[in-house]
């Protein structure tokens, strides 16, 4: 039979482990991202035009191919990469050329980013390159944007539904 | 002493303050893997429960759960909070015992599967308690999928970055909670399939804790479900960010260097420390000691061996000689620790033992029966003086050392277990000493899991092989200090010896009643 003091002692032992399992399971509070700021992400999953153009295959050409894999076109798979820019109240927060995913480097380029910024009122410019051109972008997208704090403001772009999207 | 040897005594020493309030047989530390499965049943039987009534859709998987916590938080409340307070128990268990097998040396040898099969059961039970918190869909639920997805991105295995998911409120879909409900159900699955192989070397494994520290454990969590119930934190909106969340610092410890060391290099540290761990039982790495030899010209097929090996190391098969008995011990050389219970269990190891050699059915290399009747004999020529003492202990407990002073003269052996008790009967019956003092680990925690506990009912006539009636027992103390404890040892060393001095001295040379070793 234990003794009186041996009773306490697990008695003080239960109590440690019940107080020790309940405060970790919620305590202290972990304090992710500044409360007093707001946060933009800029995500897409989008791929650039093909590096070559497709090439019109000739008569014979397709005449020598086996019956069940004629086709008029021959085309690279090679795309090119898309760049990106995001400007924000006139500072470039991200600029980057994605490459195209993938071993044939014929997939999408995916972009996935987040940056902290000051609640309140800011100016907003998404730029995207997905041509073979060397230089400028073939969309753009300007918006003035209040974020208020904790804000989780997405910018992504979908080609589908004219550019840039802001949610 | 280095580094580990003195995390071992400090250990220890932590152990037997919990063992002076719970006792040898309901300290917590002795039954972490015990109260590991206790805890996985409580967290898969609440679950079940849960299960009943979550709705695993995203849209309503909260309300469905506030309505569990609430509505009816007479049971669902409680389940609920049982639920994660044993996850988090469980937690605590698997993590004291790994530390605790790792200090204590229990990770070598065939006991390397024990050790390996725990490193993915770690990995298991946070995924299981990851998406657990997954479902719940609150604040703290969007922290740990946005994290994950993030961490898992960083691996470049997906088509798109998977934390896309958790883009925007647009962009949520069932299509990935669907799948964490899943993942959550399936992983404890696979926890149990390794749960079942951790233990499969274990001769009676222990999975179940004793009762009084089951009802101990299971009241706290249930006292703790009721004072202080679990709750969702406010539901999750992907239109903000999770700034301050409540983690559960049993699981989630992690996550919080996601903000400060690359996700990459978070992979390499996990990755790293997981497969650190694999290697640790050949870290560095040590000659094994041989594994028992049966000597089937002396072994009878009485299964002794085989009903105390604590690893299931030794099969009984079909005899392959022409002697008239149905068995032979088969001794598996992987799954041997070199331990020595099975000779100490072997009818035939008994030091009387004189027309024939002195080799019984089954025996240890490194430490044959005769070599130790030879040591006896050697250390005990030796003793001069009143109350002159034999101990016995075995290598992994009391420092024998500490216990060398005049009129005691020690022996080692791999485990007190693999002491026949016959070599008690000899050295007293012989006059070789006044009295025997067996020591080793402490109760309830033999490094070989059974030697103190098959030492004990030797002893006591309730196992064979018994200790003879004729042998005084006053002439015997059995005392299970372990290694932080050698002043105890010293202290009863002194007691006993003081005891002895008040009864008649043994008489050396006095003949032993002869007797050979008679094959039953």
């Amino acid at each position: 039979m234990p003794s009186p003091l041996a009773w306490a002692g697990q008695i003080v032992a239960y109590a440690a482990f019940g107080v020790g399992i309940g405060y970790l399971s919620l305590y202290p509070a972990y304090t992710h991202r500044d409360p007093e700021q707001a946060q933009i992400k800029l995500s897409f999953a989008h791929a650039g035009v093909h590096k070559e153009d497709c090439r019109r295959l000739s008569y014979e050409e397709i005449s020598k191919m086996p019956p069940g894999q004629r086709r008029p076109h021959d085309c690279s798979r090679e795309r090119v990469p898309v760049t990106v820019e995001l400007e924000v109240d006139g500072q470039v927060l991200y600029a980057a050329t994605l490459p195209p995913t993938g071993h044939a480097r014929d997939g999408v380029s995916v972009a996935y980013q987040r940056f902290m910024v000051a609640a309140g009122r800011h100016e907003l410019i998404a730029r995207l390159r997905d041509s073979k051109r060397a230089e400028g972008f073939d969309y753009e997208h300007r918006a003035q944007i209040e974020l208020a704090p904790r804000q989780n403001l997405a910018i992504e772009f979908r080609a589908d539904k004219g550019g840039f999207l802001i949610h | 002493m280095g580094l580990k040897q003195r995390l071992r005594i400090a250990w220890e020493r932590l152990e037997s303050a919990f063992t002076r309030s719970f006792g040898p047989a309901w300290n917590p530390f002795f039954q972490l893997g015990a109260l590991g499965w206790f805890f996985y049943w409580i967290v898969a039987v609440t679950g079940i429960y849960l299960f009943i009534f979550f709705d695993t859709g995203v849209t309503n998987a909260y309300q469905s759960l506030e309505e569990i916590t609430h509505a009816q938080w007479w049971a669902g409340g409680v389940m609920r909070s049982l639920h994660r307070y044993a996850s988090d128990a469980l937690v605590v268990v698997m993590t004291l015992h790994m530390i605790r097998e790792y200090l204590l040396d229990r990770l070598r040898g065939p006991r390397w599967l024990a050790w390996v099969t725990g490193v993915p059961m770690i990995w298991f039970v946070f995924i299981a308690g990851v998406t657990g918190y997954w479902l719940v869909w609150d604040m703290l639920a969007q922290y740990v999928a946005i994290v994950t997805t993030e961490w898992f991105d960083a691996l470049s295995i997906f088509g798109e970055p998977i934390a896309r998911n958790f883009l925007s409120p647009t962009h949520l879909s069932d299509r990935f909670f669907t799948l964490m409900v899943f993942a959550h159900i399936v992983v404890p699955l696979f926890l149990l399939l390794v749960m079942w192989i951790h233990i499969l070397r274990m001769s009676d494994a222990r999975i179940n804790p004793p009762k009084g520290l089951a009802i101990g454990t299971g009241a706290t969590l249930l006292v703790l479900s009721l004072v202080f119930p679990a709750v969702s934190q406010d539901p999750a909106n992907l239109a903000t960010v999770p700034a301050t969340v409540q983690l559960d610092w049993y699981y989630l410890n992690l996550y919080p260097l996601f903000d400060y060391v690359p996700r990459p290099v978070m992979w390499v540290l996990t990755v790293g420390f997981s497969t650190f761990l694999l290697l640790l039982p050949w870290l560095p790495p040590r000659r094994r000691a041989a594994a028992a030899l049966v000597d089937l010209g002396n072994c009878n097929g009485c299964a002794r061996c085989a009903a105390d090996c604590p690893f299931n190391a030794i099969t009984m098969r079909p005899r392959s000689d022409s002697l008239p008995y149905e068995q032979e011990a088969v001794v598996e050389n992987d799954l041997c620790v070199a331990c020595g219970i099975c000779a100490g269990a072997c009818p035939t190891a008994t030091p009387f033992r004189r027309r024939s050699a002195l080799v019984p059915g089954i025996d240890l290399p490194q430490l044959p029966v005769r070599e130790l009747r030879e040591r006896t004999l050697a250390a005990t020529a030796a003793l001069a003086g009143p109350a002159r003492v034999l101990v016995y202990g075995c290598a992994h407990g009391t420092r024998l050392t500490a216990l060398q002073q005049p009129g005691v003269a020690t022996v080692e052996l791999s485990c007190i277990a693999a002491l026949p008790p016959s070599f008690i009967d000899f050295v007293l019956s012989g006059g070789h000493a006044d009295g025997v003092f067996l020591t080793g680990c402490r109760e309830g925690d033999c490094h070989h899991r059974q030697g103190i506990e098959w030492t004990r009912q030797r002893l006591a006539g309730e196992r064979d092989p018994f200790l003879r009636a004729r042998v005084p027992r006053e002439r015997v103390h059995s005392c299970w200090s372990g290694l932080a404890r050698t002043t105890v040892a010293v202290r009863q060393l002194t007691a006993f010896r003081e005891r002895l001095a008040a009864l008649a001295p043994t008489e050396r040379g006095v003949p032993a009643a002869r007797e050979e070793a008679g094959h039953a």
